[in-house]
């Protein structure tokens, strides 16, 4: 191989279409939430965890709705289930019953 | 929508070309990237179509790459166009015609900037006149030279010594169009079928017996950019972008090309030999890659030019078995002369993709 001194970048593109979602699908089956989500970022907005650490709700659900959750999925591990984001979410999902079935389901 | 609303937005993105009596002004760097390209494109207005085009030594580069690098302020590269429309004027020409797709979107801009702004027209007409005492005519017609290319495709056509056919199956040889950004992504209205439906080259290839390719990166940017090659650096990001783009169209099998700017062919053509040579992979049939060719050589393939006049033989990627495919007879022994059969070097063959 040759060294051009410039090399290709990683693609980010989401191939959707070879995604895993049955996970995803056994989500939305027990929280229909999942997909309520308008992506406002209310929640990572008002989260005391994701001060200090890289939890962000908003991120975790759309790289889940993604078929991306290796990525995000670590986050999770930060969340101390405060609820504040329950407060503030302006679609109403109850977002810590949603965490912790996103706990249950995908094993963390 | 109902059809009469979609045909009255369709008209809105169609260009009235005129016939005739054209001033045309060369590119800066196609010279050196494609050579036969704009003789071609010259001799087949003059002498195939017997048009009246008219060129002189004396005009320069628009400033295009410059004024993109942020080299050059706005009213330079401004005075610089003042001064090659003054010289339209001066040979008494009023449709202008240029071969690089920067400068087509720099015209454009410029008029638009113009008409937008009177006062900075007259703040150039006197630099014009101060720095050359050139007065600015502005041309009451302005086109790529891809335009007239697809305004005479169905006269091309009639005179077609080869079709875009593959002669071993008869099917219609599969082509990629790539439009360049500048056509029509920053002037919907001023390309042949807008931004979102370039019909430009889609129409030479539908004329010629081609068929056009449909996929998902279609509309992608080639890479080629300014600052993204100007830059040693940044040279992996041109080319993750052509990457993107050969990895979206590889599925549905291309058998060749066609662009209408500078760039897009330099780049696609150039890094599939940096990607092959990277990662080992190729995009064409049996460890070649897919040719790509500008539109003015598609045109002289069909109307029976010889392919190394065209100036094939400073492609990177291989063009032999897409000529093997449309049949063009061509002496493998000509390929590396130059005019007056002089001989030229003989490159040195790349390690991963397959050369002729």
């Amino acid at each position: 191989m040759i060294d051009f001194g410039y090399s290709l970048t990683p693609s980010s593109t989401i191939e959707i279409d070879d995604a895993d979602m049955s996970l995803f699908d056994e989500l939305c089956a027990v929280e229909p939430d999942a997909i309520k989500c308008m992506s406002c970022g209310s929640c990572a907005a008002s989260c005391t965890a994701g001060v200090f650490t890289d939890l962000n709700l908003r991120k975790v659900l759309l790289g889940l709705q993604r078929g991306c959750e290796e990525d995000v999925l670590p986050q999770l591990k930060s969340c101390m289930l405060c609820g504040k984001c329950h407060i503030v979410c302006p679609r109403g999902i109850n977002t810590r019953h949603l965490i912790l079935s996103i706990c249950k389901i995908y094993n963390i | 929508m109902i059809f009469q609303g979609k045909q009255k937005i369709w008209s809105d993105y169609q260009k009235e070309i005129p016939d005739d009596h054209w001033f045309y002004v060369r590119s800066c760097i196609r010279q050196g990237f494609f050579p036969g390209s704009e003789v071609a494109f010259l001799d087949i207005c003059r002498n195939k179509l017997g048009k009246d085009f008219f060129e002189t030594e004396h005009h320069t580069t628009c400033g295009g790459i410059a004024y993109h690098a942020e080299a050059l302020p706005q009213e330079t590269m401004m005075t610089i166009i003042a001064r090659q429309f003054a010289l339209m004027g001066e040979h008494g020409y009023k449709n202008y015609v240029c071969s690089c797709i920067t400068s087509f979107g720099l015209y454009t801009e410029v008029l638009e900037d113009w008409r937008t702004f009177p006062d900075l027209e007259d703040k150039i007409r006197e630099h014009l006149w101060k720095s050359c005492r050139r007065e600015l005519t502005k041309p009451e017609y302005l086109a790529h030279a891809s335009d007239i290319i697809y305004k005479f495709r169905n006269e091309i056509a009639a005179k077609a010594k080869h079709r875009l056919v593959n002669k071993f199956t008869g099917e219609p040889l599969r082509v990629v169009e790539h439009i360049g950004c500048h056509y029509s992504k920053m002037f919907p209205s001023k390309g042949v079928g807008g931004a979102e439906y370039p019909y430009v080259l889609a129409g030479m290839i539908d004329s010629w017996g081609g068929e056009v390719i449909d996929y998902p990166e279609r509309r992608h940017c080639c890479g080629f950019g300014f600052r993204q090659y100007l830059v040693k650096a940044n040279r992996g990001y041109s080319m993750s972008n052509t990457h993107k783009k050969f990895e979206s169209m590889e599925p549905y099998k291309p058998d060749m090309i066609i662009t209408n700017c500078p760039g897009c062919p330099y780049f696609m053509d150039r890094w599939q030999y940096v990607i092959a040579e990277q990662t080992g992979k190729t995009y064409g049939e049996n460890g070649y890659g897919i040719p790509v060719f500008t539109y003015e050589e598609v045109a002289g393939l069909v109307l029976g030019y010889d392919p190394w006049d065209l100036g094939l033989q400073m492609h990177q990627v291989a063009v032999e078995p897409l000529l093997d495919k449309m049949g063009v007879k061509y002496n493998k022994k000509d390929k590396y002369k130059g005019s007056g059969g002089k001989i030229l070097k003989i490159p040195e063959f790349p390690m991963n993709i397959k050369c002729c």
